[in-house]
Protein backbone atom coordinates (compact mmCIF):
# COMPACT_ATOMS: atom_id res chain seq x y z
CA UNK A 1 0.00 0.00 0.00
CA UNK A 2 1.02 3.23 -0.64
CA UNK A 3 0.65 6.17 1.14
CA UNK A 4 0.66 9.65 -0.31
CA UNK A 5 2.65 12.16 1.87
CA UNK A 6 2.21 15.51 1.18
CA UNK A 7 5.51 17.56 0.73
CA UNK A 8 5.90 19.24 3.81
CA UNK A 9 7.58 22.46 3.08
CA UNK A 10 7.19 23.76 6.69
CA UNK A 11 7.41 22.29 9.73
CA UNK A 12 3.81 21.13 10.74
CA UNK A 13 3.72 23.07 13.75
CA UNK A 14 4.61 26.56 12.18
CA UNK A 15 2.07 25.59 9.56
CA UNK A 16 -0.77 25.37 11.72
CA UNK A 17 0.26 28.71 12.95
CA UNK A 18 0.16 30.25 10.32
CA UNK A 19 -2.97 28.55 8.85
CA UNK A 20 -4.90 29.95 12.01
CA UNK A 21 -3.71 33.23 11.66
CA UNK A 22 -4.67 33.31 8.18
CA UNK A 23 -7.92 32.19 9.26
CA UNK A 24 -7.89 35.16 11.80
CA UNK A 25 -7.19 37.75 9.62
CA UNK A 26 -9.69 36.97 7.54
CA UNK A 27 -12.43 36.32 10.24
CA UNK A 28 -11.34 39.72 12.52
CA UNK A 29 -10.85 41.96 8.97
CA UNK A 30 -14.94 40.99 8.30
CA UNK A 31 -15.74 42.47 11.95
CA UNK A 32 -14.03 46.24 11.49
CA UNK A 33 -16.47 48.57 12.31
CA UNK A 34 -16.82 46.38 15.55
CA UNK A 35 -13.08 46.29 16.00
CA UNK A 36 -12.77 49.66 15.59
CA UNK A 37 -15.58 50.75 18.05
CA UNK A 38 -13.99 48.54 20.64
CA UNK A 39 -10.50 50.18 19.94
CA UNK A 40 -12.27 53.49 19.91
CA UNK A 41 -13.16 52.78 23.44
CA UNK A 42 -10.56 51.78 24.77
CA UNK A 43 -8.55 54.91 24.17
CA UNK A 44 -10.92 56.53 27.20
CA UNK A 45 -8.53 55.43 29.36
CA UNK A 46 -5.15 55.62 28.29
CA UNK A 47 -6.39 59.65 27.56
CA UNK A 48 -7.76 59.80 31.36
CA UNK A 49 -4.28 59.15 32.47
CA UNK A 50 -2.68 61.16 30.42
CA UNK A 51 -4.28 63.93 31.11
CA UNK A 52 -4.53 63.80 34.66
CA UNK A 53 -0.68 63.12 35.16
CA UNK A 54 0.02 65.69 32.50
CA UNK A 55 -1.82 68.24 34.96
CA UNK A 56 0.26 67.08 37.87
CA UNK A 57 3.76 66.89 36.06
CA UNK A 58 2.40 70.41 34.83
CA UNK A 59 1.51 71.58 38.50
CA UNK A 60 5.11 70.58 39.62
CA UNK A 61 7.15 72.47 37.27
CA UNK A 62 6.80 70.45 34.53
CA UNK A 63 7.92 66.45 35.61
CA UNK A 64 6.71 63.96 37.78
CA UNK A 65 8.60 60.98 38.12
CA UNK A 66 10.74 61.67 35.59
CA UNK A 67 8.45 62.23 33.11
CA UNK A 68 7.53 65.63 31.30
CA UNK A 69 4.21 66.05 29.97
CA UNK A 70 5.33 65.71 26.47
CA UNK A 71 7.08 61.91 27.69
CA UNK A 72 3.64 61.10 29.29
CA UNK A 73 2.44 61.61 25.83
CA UNK A 74 4.71 59.28 24.37
CA UNK A 75 4.01 56.71 27.44
CA UNK A 76 0.46 56.63 26.83
CA UNK A 77 0.63 56.87 23.34
CA UNK A 78 2.65 54.00 22.92
CA UNK A 79 0.67 52.48 26.21
CA UNK A 80 -2.23 52.00 23.21
CA UNK A 81 -0.36 49.57 20.70
CA UNK A 82 1.15 47.39 24.14
CA UNK A 83 -2.83 47.45 25.13
CA UNK A 84 -3.83 45.65 22.01
CA UNK A 85 -0.92 43.14 22.01
CA UNK A 86 -1.94 42.46 25.45
CA UNK A 87 -5.51 41.17 24.21
CA UNK A 88 -5.22 37.61 24.60
CA UNK A 89 -8.28 34.70 25.50
CA UNK A 90 -9.72 36.18 28.56
CA UNK A 91 -10.17 33.68 31.55
CA UNK A 92 -13.82 34.69 31.79
CA UNK A 93 -13.96 32.33 28.33
CA UNK A 94 -13.17 29.18 29.79
CA UNK A 95 -16.36 28.60 31.74
CA UNK A 96 -17.92 29.00 28.36
CA UNK A 97 -15.75 26.65 26.85
CA UNK A 98 -15.79 23.79 29.70
CA UNK A 99 -19.49 24.18 29.95
CA UNK A 100 -20.60 24.40 26.14
CA UNK A 101 -18.08 21.47 26.11
CA UNK A 102 -15.98 23.56 23.25
CA UNK A 103 -12.70 21.99 24.89
CA UNK A 104 -13.89 18.94 23.91
CA UNK A 105 -13.45 19.85 19.76
CA UNK A 106 -9.85 21.31 20.70
CA UNK A 107 -8.91 17.88 22.35
CA UNK A 108 -9.35 16.55 19.28
CA UNK A 109 -6.76 18.25 17.55
CA UNK A 110 -2.88 16.39 17.42
CA UNK A 111 -1.58 19.92 19.36
CA UNK A 112 -1.35 21.25 22.34
CA UNK A 113 -4.79 23.94 22.43
CA UNK A 114 -2.57 27.33 23.65
CA UNK A 115 -1.56 26.78 20.41
CA UNK A 116 -4.61 27.35 18.77
CA UNK A 117 -5.47 30.60 21.19
CA UNK A 118 -1.38 31.98 20.36
CA UNK A 119 -2.17 31.56 16.93
CA UNK A 120 -5.67 32.62 16.67
CA UNK A 121 -5.09 36.53 19.01
CA UNK A 122 -1.09 36.39 17.13
CA UNK A 123 -3.51 36.55 13.73
CA UNK A 124 -5.87 38.97 14.77
CA UNK A 125 -3.19 41.36 16.45
CA UNK A 126 -2.05 41.81 12.72
CA UNK A 127 -5.62 43.47 11.60
CA UNK A 128 -5.83 45.36 15.18
CA UNK A 129 -1.87 46.92 14.71
CA UNK A 130 -3.20 47.97 10.51
CA UNK A 131 -6.44 49.29 12.22
CA UNK A 132 -4.36 51.18 15.61
CA UNK A 133 -1.92 53.45 13.05
CA UNK A 134 -4.73 55.64 11.97
CA UNK A 135 -5.30 56.33 15.90
CA UNK A 136 -1.88 56.78 16.29
CA UNK A 137 -1.16 59.00 14.08
CA UNK A 138 -4.63 61.17 15.64
CA UNK A 139 -3.19 60.75 18.98
CA UNK A 140 0.30 62.24 17.86
CA UNK A 141 -1.08 64.93 16.45
CA UNK A 142 -3.52 66.06 19.72
CA UNK A 143 -1.24 65.21 22.35
CA UNK A 144 2.38 65.92 20.92
CA UNK A 145 4.02 62.83 22.23
CA UNK A 146 8.07 63.61 23.22
CA UNK A 147 9.44 60.20 21.55
CA UNK A 148 13.10 59.75 20.41
CA UNK A 149 13.80 56.18 19.53
CA UNK A 150 17.32 54.70 18.68
CA UNK A 151 16.98 51.61 16.51
CA UNK A 152 18.39 49.17 19.45
CA UNK A 153 15.23 50.92 21.10
CA UNK A 154 13.05 49.99 18.14
CA UNK A 155 14.25 46.12 18.18
CA UNK A 156 14.11 45.33 21.96
CA UNK A 157 10.23 46.84 21.61
CA UNK A 158 9.53 44.71 19.24
CA UNK A 159 11.18 41.99 20.82
CA UNK A 160 9.23 42.72 23.68
CA UNK A 161 5.86 43.12 22.23
CA UNK A 162 6.21 39.15 21.51
CA UNK A 163 7.24 38.53 25.62
CA UNK A 164 4.45 40.71 26.44
CA UNK A 165 2.07 38.75 24.04
CA UNK A 166 3.58 35.21 25.73
CA UNK A 167 3.58 35.85 29.03
CA UNK A 168 -0.25 37.40 29.28
CA UNK A 169 -1.40 35.05 27.18
CA UNK A 170 -0.17 31.84 29.61
CA UNK A 171 -0.32 33.19 33.00
CA UNK A 172 -4.16 33.95 31.76
CA UNK A 173 -4.45 30.65 30.45
CA UNK A 174 -3.60 29.16 33.52
CA UNK A 175 -5.48 31.97 35.85
CA UNK A 176 -8.56 30.74 33.24
CA UNK A 177 -8.11 26.74 34.03
CA UNK A 178 -9.18 27.44 37.47
CA UNK A 179 -12.98 26.75 36.27
CA UNK A 180 -11.36 23.36 35.94
CA UNK A 181 -12.24 23.23 39.55
CA UNK A 182 -14.54 26.10 40.35
CA UNK A 183 -16.56 28.36 38.90
CA UNK A 184 -16.82 30.57 41.79
CA UNK A 185 -13.79 33.06 40.44
CA UNK A 186 -15.20 35.77 39.76
CA UNK A 187 -13.58 37.63 42.90
CA UNK A 188 -10.25 35.95 42.34
CA UNK A 189 -10.15 37.22 38.38
CA UNK A 190 -11.30 40.81 40.13
CA UNK A 191 -8.42 40.27 42.68
CA UNK A 192 -5.77 39.62 39.72
CA UNK A 193 -6.74 42.25 37.19
CA UNK A 194 -6.25 45.06 39.76
CA UNK A 195 -3.13 43.88 41.07
CA UNK A 196 -2.06 44.30 37.35
CA UNK A 197 -3.61 47.57 36.73
CA UNK A 198 -1.92 48.63 39.67
CA UNK A 199 1.68 47.07 39.37
CA UNK A 200 2.38 46.73 35.43
CA UNK A 201 2.74 50.49 34.29
CA UNK A 202 -1.17 50.17 32.86
CA UNK A 203 -1.63 52.36 35.43
CA UNK A 204 1.13 54.94 35.47
CA UNK A 205 5.05 54.42 34.76
CA UNK A 206 6.03 52.40 37.76
CA UNK A 207 8.55 55.08 38.41
CA UNK A 208 5.95 57.52 39.97
CA UNK A 209 4.45 54.60 42.66
CA UNK A 210 5.75 54.36 45.78
CA UNK A 211 8.85 52.54 46.29
CA UNK A 212 7.12 49.37 48.01
CA UNK A 213 5.09 49.24 44.91
CA UNK A 214 8.05 49.23 42.88
CA UNK A 215 9.75 46.72 44.71
CA UNK A 216 6.37 44.33 44.96
CA UNK A 217 6.11 44.74 40.85
CA UNK A 218 9.73 43.59 40.48
CA UNK A 219 8.53 40.40 41.82
CA UNK A 220 5.72 39.94 39.42
CA UNK A 221 5.01 39.04 36.25
CA UNK A 222 2.95 42.05 34.97
CA UNK A 223 5.83 45.02 34.37
CA UNK A 224 7.11 43.06 31.75
CA UNK A 225 4.07 42.39 29.74
CA UNK A 226 3.47 46.57 29.76
CA UNK A 227 5.63 48.54 31.54
CA UNK A 228 9.28 47.26 30.07
CA UNK A 229 8.13 47.36 26.27
CA UNK A 230 6.70 50.90 26.81
CA UNK A 231 9.98 51.67 28.96
CA UNK A 232 12.15 50.50 26.36
CA UNK A 233 10.66 52.93 23.50
CA UNK A 234 9.90 56.27 25.85
CA UNK A 235 12.59 56.06 28.47
CA UNK A 236 16.23 56.23 28.41
CA UNK A 237 17.39 52.60 29.26
CA UNK A 238 20.65 51.29 29.25
CA UNK A 239 21.30 48.60 26.96
CA UNK A 240 22.21 46.33 30.32
CA UNK A 241 18.59 47.01 31.36
CA UNK A 242 17.39 46.50 27.67
CA UNK A 243 18.84 43.13 28.20
CA UNK A 244 17.96 42.35 31.26
CA UNK A 245 14.34 42.96 30.24
CA UNK A 246 14.24 40.98 27.59
CA UNK A 247 15.86 38.17 29.80
CA UNK A 248 12.98 39.06 32.87
CA UNK A 249 10.69 37.95 29.71
CA UNK A 250 12.46 35.32 28.76
CA UNK A 251 12.25 33.80 32.13
CA UNK A 252 8.62 34.22 32.59
CA UNK A 253 7.81 33.00 29.70
CA UNK A 254 9.39 29.90 30.64
CA UNK A 255 7.66 30.06 34.06
CA UNK A 256 4.30 30.46 32.29
CA UNK A 257 4.98 27.79 29.73
CA UNK A 258 5.64 25.30 32.86
CA UNK A 259 2.49 26.25 34.77
CA UNK A 260 0.57 25.74 31.22
CA UNK A 261 1.78 22.43 31.03
CA UNK A 262 1.26 21.25 34.34
CA UNK A 263 -2.18 22.71 35.74
CA UNK A 264 -3.52 21.50 32.09
CA UNK A 265 -2.37 18.29 32.32
CA UNK A 266 -3.99 17.98 35.94
CA UNK A 267 -6.73 20.23 35.12
CA UNK A 268 -8.01 18.08 31.90
CA UNK A 269 -8.36 15.14 34.01
CA UNK A 270 -11.23 16.64 35.91
CA UNK A 271 -12.59 17.46 32.79
CA UNK A 272 -15.77 15.39 31.40
CA UNK A 273 -18.37 17.01 28.66
CA UNK A 274 -21.31 16.04 27.02
CA UNK A 275 -20.52 14.93 23.42
CA UNK A 276 -22.09 17.53 21.10
CA UNK B 1 -46.03 42.48 48.80
CA UNK B 2 -49.63 42.93 47.62
CA UNK B 3 -50.84 42.55 44.22
CA UNK B 4 -48.57 43.80 40.98
CA UNK B 5 -51.74 46.21 39.57
CA UNK B 6 -51.22 49.24 38.94
CA UNK B 7 -54.93 51.12 39.35
CA UNK B 8 -56.74 52.17 36.15
CA UNK B 9 -57.83 55.56 38.62
CA UNK B 10 -54.18 56.77 38.46
CA UNK B 11 -53.59 59.17 35.74
CA UNK B 12 -50.58 61.53 34.76
CA UNK B 13 -47.46 61.63 36.37
CA UNK B 14 -48.65 59.63 39.28
CA UNK B 15 -49.42 56.38 36.86
CA UNK B 16 -46.11 56.37 35.45
CA UNK B 17 -44.73 57.00 39.23
CA UNK B 18 -46.49 53.66 39.82
CA UNK B 19 -46.23 52.54 36.63
CA UNK B 20 -41.83 52.38 37.26
CA UNK B 21 -43.03 51.31 41.09
CA UNK B 22 -44.52 48.37 39.92
CA UNK B 23 -41.53 47.25 37.82
CA UNK B 24 -38.96 48.04 40.98
CA UNK B 25 -41.46 45.53 43.09
CA UNK B 26 -40.63 42.58 40.39
CA UNK B 27 -37.14 42.98 40.15
CA UNK B 28 -36.47 43.01 43.64
CA UNK B 29 -38.47 39.62 43.56
CA UNK B 30 -36.82 38.21 40.67
CA UNK B 31 -33.14 39.16 42.19
CA UNK B 32 -33.89 38.37 45.32
CA UNK B 33 -33.59 35.27 44.18
CA UNK B 34 -29.94 35.22 43.99
CA UNK B 35 -28.98 36.75 47.23
CA UNK B 36 -24.86 35.73 46.65
CA UNK B 37 -25.14 38.09 44.05
CA UNK B 38 -25.47 40.53 47.08
CA UNK B 39 -21.98 39.43 48.20
CA UNK B 40 -20.29 39.67 44.66
CA UNK B 41 -21.38 42.79 44.53
CA UNK B 42 -20.17 44.08 47.60
CA UNK B 43 -17.00 42.88 46.70
CA UNK B 44 -16.77 44.16 43.29
CA UNK B 45 -17.95 47.47 44.62
CA UNK B 46 -15.16 47.44 47.48
CA UNK B 47 -12.42 46.57 44.78
CA UNK B 48 -13.43 49.38 42.57
CA UNK B 49 -13.77 51.59 45.51
CA UNK B 50 -10.18 50.74 47.37
CA UNK B 51 -8.48 51.52 43.67
CA UNK B 52 -10.07 54.73 42.89
CA UNK B 53 -8.91 55.47 46.63
CA UNK B 54 -5.26 54.33 46.03
CA UNK B 55 -4.93 56.37 42.64
CA UNK B 56 -6.28 59.81 44.82
CA UNK B 57 -3.47 58.79 47.21
CA UNK B 58 -1.01 58.70 44.18
CA UNK B 59 -2.06 61.40 42.74
CA UNK B 60 -2.00 62.96 45.64
CA UNK B 61 1.82 61.99 47.05
CA UNK B 62 2.92 63.50 44.29
CA UNK B 63 1.09 67.02 44.27
CA UNK B 64 -0.64 69.09 46.88
CA UNK B 65 -4.21 69.75 44.40
CA UNK B 66 -4.73 69.17 40.83
CA UNK B 67 -5.83 71.72 39.07
CA UNK B 68 -7.49 73.68 42.14
CA UNK B 69 -9.00 70.56 43.63
CA UNK B 70 -7.87 69.77 47.16
CA UNK B 71 -8.41 66.06 47.92
CA UNK B 72 -11.44 66.47 50.16
CA UNK B 73 -13.19 68.06 46.93
CA UNK B 74 -11.86 64.80 44.99
CA UNK B 75 -13.10 63.18 46.88
CA UNK B 76 -16.53 64.39 46.83
CA UNK B 77 -16.21 64.16 42.87
CA UNK B 78 -15.35 60.43 43.29
CA UNK B 79 -18.12 59.59 45.52
CA UNK B 80 -20.79 61.30 43.12
CA UNK B 81 -18.81 59.27 40.58
CA UNK B 82 -19.71 55.99 42.06
CA UNK B 83 -23.75 56.77 43.00
CA UNK B 84 -24.38 58.23 39.93
CA UNK B 85 -22.52 54.99 38.30
CA UNK B 86 -25.04 52.88 41.03
CA UNK B 87 -27.67 54.64 39.52
CA UNK B 88 -27.20 54.28 35.85
CA UNK B 89 -26.14 50.26 36.57
CA UNK B 90 -29.40 49.55 38.87
CA UNK B 91 -31.58 51.94 36.33
CA UNK B 92 -30.57 52.83 33.24
CA UNK B 93 -28.38 50.30 31.97
CA UNK B 94 -29.96 47.34 32.24
CA UNK B 95 -32.93 48.77 30.59
CA UNK B 96 -31.31 50.03 27.61
CA UNK B 97 -29.12 46.92 27.11
CA UNK B 98 -32.50 44.89 26.80
CA UNK B 99 -33.87 47.07 24.40
CA UNK B 100 -31.27 46.71 22.15
CA UNK B 101 -31.64 43.24 22.13
CA UNK B 102 -35.10 43.72 22.41
CA UNK B 103 -35.07 45.52 19.08
CA UNK B 104 -32.22 43.30 17.08
CA UNK B 105 -34.72 39.65 17.97
CA UNK B 106 -38.14 41.68 17.53
CA UNK B 107 -39.29 40.96 20.70
CA UNK B 108 -40.33 44.35 21.15
CA UNK B 109 -43.55 44.07 20.04
CA UNK B 110 -44.63 42.61 23.48
CA UNK B 111 -43.89 46.23 25.35
CA UNK B 112 -45.76 48.29 22.17
CA UNK B 113 -48.52 46.71 22.02
CA UNK B 114 -49.18 47.40 25.90
CA UNK B 115 -51.70 50.06 26.93
CA UNK B 116 -49.17 52.62 28.43
CA UNK B 117 -46.52 54.54 26.90
CA UNK B 118 -43.66 53.13 25.25
CA UNK B 119 -40.78 54.85 25.65
CA UNK B 120 -41.97 54.54 29.51
CA UNK B 121 -42.50 51.25 29.57
CA UNK B 122 -39.05 50.17 28.05
CA UNK B 123 -36.91 52.65 30.66
CA UNK B 124 -38.69 51.74 33.82
CA UNK B 125 -39.38 47.35 33.13
CA UNK B 126 -35.39 46.29 34.30
CA UNK B 127 -33.76 46.79 37.63
CA UNK B 128 -30.99 45.81 39.25
CA UNK B 129 -31.65 46.22 43.06
CA UNK B 130 -28.25 44.74 44.16
CA UNK B 131 -25.99 47.32 42.12
CA UNK B 132 -28.01 49.61 44.38
CA UNK B 133 -25.47 49.34 47.13
CA UNK B 134 -22.78 51.31 44.55
CA UNK B 135 -25.42 53.82 44.87
CA UNK B 136 -25.20 53.51 49.04
CA UNK B 137 -21.36 53.20 49.39
CA UNK B 138 -21.15 56.45 46.84
CA UNK B 139 -23.48 58.15 49.54
CA UNK B 140 -21.13 57.74 52.55
CA UNK B 141 -17.93 58.53 50.62
CA UNK B 142 -19.87 61.66 49.44
CA UNK B 143 -20.62 62.41 53.53
CA UNK B 144 -17.11 61.55 54.29
CA UNK B 145 -15.89 64.23 51.99
CA UNK B 146 -17.86 66.45 52.87
CA UNK B 147 -16.93 66.23 56.72
CA UNK B 148 -13.33 66.51 55.60
CA UNK B 149 -13.94 69.37 53.42
CA UNK B 150 -13.51 72.94 54.41
CA UNK B 151 -15.75 74.97 54.00
CA UNK B 152 -19.93 74.39 55.16
CA UNK B 153 -22.43 73.28 52.84
CA UNK B 154 -25.95 75.63 53.30
CA UNK B 155 -29.35 74.71 52.47
CA UNK B 156 -28.90 76.41 49.28
CA UNK B 157 -25.56 74.57 48.04
CA UNK B 158 -27.54 71.22 49.09
CA UNK B 159 -30.52 71.66 47.21
CA UNK B 160 -28.59 72.64 44.28
CA UNK B 161 -26.42 69.60 44.91
CA UNK B 162 -29.93 67.94 44.45
CA UNK B 163 -31.40 69.88 41.46
CA UNK B 164 -27.78 69.13 39.68
CA UNK B 165 -27.72 65.27 40.65
CA UNK B 166 -30.84 64.59 39.69
CA UNK B 167 -30.93 66.66 36.19
CA UNK B 168 -27.21 64.94 35.84
CA UNK B 169 -29.45 61.45 36.01
CA UNK B 170 -32.26 62.98 33.91
CA UNK B 171 -28.97 63.67 31.16
CA UNK B 172 -27.59 60.63 31.46
CA UNK B 173 -30.53 58.40 30.72
CA UNK B 174 -30.92 60.16 27.68
CA UNK B 175 -27.77 60.10 26.75
CA UNK B 176 -28.12 55.92 27.04
CA UNK B 177 -31.35 56.06 24.90
CA UNK B 178 -30.21 58.20 22.70
CA UNK B 179 -27.60 55.64 21.92
CA UNK B 180 -29.84 52.78 22.26
CA UNK B 181 -32.52 54.27 20.21
CA UNK B 182 -29.07 53.62 17.18
CA UNK B 183 -30.09 49.91 17.51
CA UNK B 184 -32.90 50.54 15.16
CA UNK B 185 -30.89 51.45 12.52
CA UNK B 186 -27.78 49.15 13.16
CA UNK B 187 -27.74 45.84 14.46
CA UNK B 188 -24.24 45.11 16.53
CA UNK B 189 -24.64 47.43 19.52
CA UNK B 190 -23.13 45.57 22.09
CA UNK B 191 -19.94 47.51 22.17
CA UNK B 192 -21.84 50.52 23.44
CA UNK B 193 -21.38 49.41 27.19
CA UNK B 194 -17.79 48.86 26.98
CA UNK B 195 -17.33 52.08 25.34
CA UNK B 196 -19.52 53.90 27.92
CA UNK B 197 -18.44 52.30 30.68
CA UNK B 198 -15.30 53.61 29.37
CA UNK B 199 -16.13 57.10 28.70
CA UNK B 200 -17.71 57.23 31.91
CA UNK B 201 -14.26 56.92 34.22
CA UNK B 202 -13.46 60.51 32.41
CA UNK B 203 -15.55 61.65 35.35
CA UNK B 204 -14.19 60.70 38.00
CA UNK B 205 -11.82 63.90 37.78
CA UNK B 206 -13.62 67.19 37.44
CA UNK B 207 -14.06 67.79 33.65
CA UNK B 208 -12.60 70.95 33.85
CA UNK B 209 -8.97 69.13 33.69
CA UNK B 210 -9.58 68.34 30.28
CA UNK B 211 -8.02 70.17 27.45
CA UNK B 212 -11.19 72.45 25.44
CA UNK B 213 -12.39 69.87 22.87
CA UNK B 214 -12.66 66.53 25.23
CA UNK B 215 -14.27 69.29 28.05
CA UNK B 216 -16.42 69.99 25.46
CA UNK B 217 -17.60 66.21 24.50
CA UNK B 218 -17.58 65.30 27.95
CA UNK B 219 -20.36 68.36 28.63
CA UNK B 220 -22.06 68.38 25.62
CA UNK B 221 -22.09 65.19 23.99
CA UNK B 222 -21.15 62.84 26.82
CA UNK B 223 -23.09 64.76 29.89
CA UNK B 224 -20.53 63.65 32.21
CA UNK B 225 -19.46 66.96 33.15
CA UNK B 226 -23.27 68.11 33.85
CA UNK B 227 -24.04 64.28 35.68
CA UNK B 228 -20.88 64.77 37.93
CA UNK B 229 -18.64 68.21 37.92
CA UNK B 230 -22.12 70.43 38.27
CA UNK B 231 -23.28 68.50 41.37
CA UNK B 232 -19.74 68.68 42.82
CA UNK B 233 -19.10 72.06 41.99
CA UNK B 234 -22.25 72.85 43.73
CA UNK B 235 -20.66 71.17 46.89
CA UNK B 236 -17.75 72.53 47.15
CA UNK B 237 -18.92 76.46 46.37
CA UNK B 238 -17.82 76.39 42.62
CA UNK B 239 -21.24 76.64 40.96
CA UNK B 240 -22.67 79.77 39.61
CA UNK B 241 -26.18 79.99 39.21
CA UNK B 242 -25.88 80.59 35.22
CA UNK B 243 -24.69 76.89 35.18
CA UNK B 244 -27.10 75.19 36.63
CA UNK B 245 -29.71 77.08 34.96
CA UNK B 246 -27.83 75.83 31.62
CA UNK B 247 -28.15 72.14 33.12
CA UNK B 248 -31.84 72.66 33.56
CA UNK B 249 -32.42 73.89 29.86
CA UNK B 250 -29.94 71.89 28.34
CA UNK B 251 -31.65 68.92 29.99
CA UNK B 252 -35.18 69.58 28.75
CA UNK B 253 -33.63 70.34 25.29
CA UNK B 254 -32.00 67.13 25.58
CA UNK B 255 -35.46 64.84 26.57
CA UNK B 256 -37.53 66.16 23.67
CA UNK B 257 -34.88 65.39 21.78
CA UNK B 258 -34.51 62.04 22.78
CA UNK B 259 -38.54 61.87 22.63
CA UNK B 260 -38.57 62.92 18.93
CA UNK B 261 -35.47 60.33 18.31
CA UNK B 262 -37.27 57.83 19.61
CA UNK B 263 -40.54 58.13 17.63
CA UNK B 264 -38.36 58.14 14.82
CA UNK B 265 -36.85 54.61 15.79
CA UNK B 266 -40.08 53.55 16.33
CA UNK B 267 -41.12 54.16 13.29
CA UNK B 268 -37.82 51.83 11.36
CA UNK B 269 -39.19 48.92 13.69
CA UNK B 270 -40.69 46.07 11.68
CA UNK B 271 -41.28 43.50 14.27
CA UNK B 272 -40.39 39.78 14.57
CA UNK B 273 -43.68 38.54 13.15
CA UNK B 274 -43.84 40.91 10.40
Amino acid sequence: MVVAVRPRRLPAILDFYLTVMRTAVQEQFQYRAANYAYMIGMLAEPVIYLVVWSTVANAQGGEVGGYTASQLAAYYIVWTLVRNINIVFTPNGWEWRIREGELSGMLLRPVHPIHYDLAYFAGWKVVVVVMWLPLAVVLTAVFRPDLTVSPVEAIVFSVSLLGAYLIRSMFLWVLGMITFWTTRVAALYELYFTAELLLSGRLVPLSLMPPWAQTLADFLPYRWTFGFPIEALVGDLETSELLFGLGMQAAWTLAGAVLVALVWRRGIRRYSAVGN
Amino acid sequence: MGPLTVRDRDRGPLRSVALAWTFVRIGAMTELQYRVNFFIQIFQTMIMVGTALAVLALVFSHTKELDGWSSAELLVVMGIHVLMGGIIRTLIQPNMIRLIEDVREGKLDYALTKPEDAQLLVSVRDIRIWQFVDVLVGAVILVVAIARHDGEVGAGAATAFAVALLLGAVMIYCFWMILTIGAFWIVRMEFIVELFEGVYQAGRWPVTIYPGWLRASLTFLVPIGFAITVPAQSITGRLNWPTLVGAAVFAIVLFALTRVLWRMGLRRYSGASA
